[in-house]
């Protein structure tokens, strides 16, 4: 009789467990490599325009990024639609590119002093007047390495 | 007899999995790189004395309030503008000592002297819109980039790469210093036969 017993009354098995930490490491090595830092939450509108020509923005360290376009939709009940200026964390005035792009450059290490490169994030259908602006700024405090970051595209993108 | 348990899965090599899983994201993860084009804006100190530039050596770009490109004082839909750029810059109408013998183009007396005199001009007004901008310099860049590669390519046969792909093996951190070196020169070369003179100018108030 217990050769018919037998059969029925094996519970099932656990399932082993022993590896859920490596699977949880595994994620979380992953986002940790895929995740782009960004220390600054974006304010405006920010879609890039097209450009086929393009070299690599690498090393990041050596990079101010100012960012322009139209405040993005929960700022414009206080900021209107006007293209601004986003500087860090929050909105700039023309007038304070220069003090920003000095303050910038004191905070970064000596020997990149004199490489850095202004990153232009500007949304695409932005004027170019606050553009010209930046760049008569850029000037005034000597940062004349710029670099308009755009996406990896077609220029006929650019005209729709 | 005793009740027999079914075998219990092996989760040991579980492990191996997962960091099998873990080195494959690692190897095909990139990290996000920004691009964009680069360019360099002209110090603040004002000239004392411009230099005279002939008519016939500038190329002129503006572009309007309303997005609407006008090359050489005729209107031109961008398509057309890397051409017309290329045809400016690789004239080489000169002779005796502003004579290109490397330049491929009609040789008009009306169009540039050569490469090393040709300056491309870009006046955008207040209104242009940015995506336009930086299509015109996408383009004006291309036009370059087009002529180095065609000379990077003459003098380099053996290299099998172009101008741009050389500059991007240059600019990438991972190259070794000799090849760094060696590129260096070549690159300069290319880039003294053909210089980056694109001039912008201040942008109109009222138009």
């Amino acid at each position: 009789m217990a050769k018919f017993n037998k059969k029925k009354s094996g519970d099932l098995p656990a399932i082993s467990t022993a590896s859920l930490p490596d699977i949880v490491f595994m994620l979380l090595f992953f986002f940790m490599v895929a995740t782009v830092m960004r220390d600054s939450t974006l304010m405006v509108q920010n879609t890039l325009p097209a450009a086929d020509q393009v070299q690599k923005l690498d090393k990041k360290d050596r990079v101010i990024y100012i960012y322009a376009g139209k405040p993005s939709s929960r700022y414009v009940d206080t900021y209107g639609t006007q293209a601004r200026i986003q500087l860090n964390d929050k909105f700039g005035s023309v007038e304070e590119v220069g003090a920003f792009v000095l303050a910038e450059r004191a905070a970064k290490r000596q020997e990149l002093q004199n490489v850095l490169t202004t990153a232009l994030k500007v949304d695409s259908d932005t004027k170019m007047g606050i553009i010209s602006d930046i760049k008569q700024e850029l000037r005034k405090v000597n940062a004349l390495k710029l670099n308009y970051t755009t996406r990896v595209g077609d220029y006929t993108q650019n005209f729709n | 007899m005793a009740k027999r348990k079914a075998p219990e899965v092996n989760a040991g090599s579980m492990a191996d999995i997962a960091f099998l899983l873990l080195i494959f994201f690692l190897v095909t993860t990139t990290i996000e790189t920004d691009s964009g084009i680069n360019r360099k804006l002209p110090p603040m100190e004002d000239q004392i004395d411009p230099p005279i530039i002939r008519e016939k050596n500038i190329f002129t770009v503006v572009v309007n309030k309303n997005n609407q490109l006008l090359v050489e004082e005729s209107l031109t839909d961008i398509k057309d503008l890397r051409g017309l750029a290329v045809d400016f810059l690789d004239n080489g109408g000169g002779s005796g000592e502003e004579a290109c013998d490397y330049c491929q183009g009609k040789r008009d007396p009306r169009s540039s002297d050569n490469p090393d005199k040709a300056i491309i001009s870009l006046k955008n007004d207040r209104e242009t819109e940015y995506k336009i901008y930086i299509a015109v310099q996408n383009e004006l860049v291309a036009a370059y980039n087009e002529l180095r590669n065609r000379e990077f390519s003459r003098l380099n046969p053996n290299l099998g790469i172009s101008y741009v792909e050389a500059d991007l093996i240059y600019s990438d951190p991972r190259t070794s210093a000799d090849d760094k070196a060696s590129l260096k020169d070549k690159l300069d070369v290319v880039k003294q036969l053909y210089p980056q003179k694109l001039s912008e100018a201040e942008p109109s108030k009222v138009n």
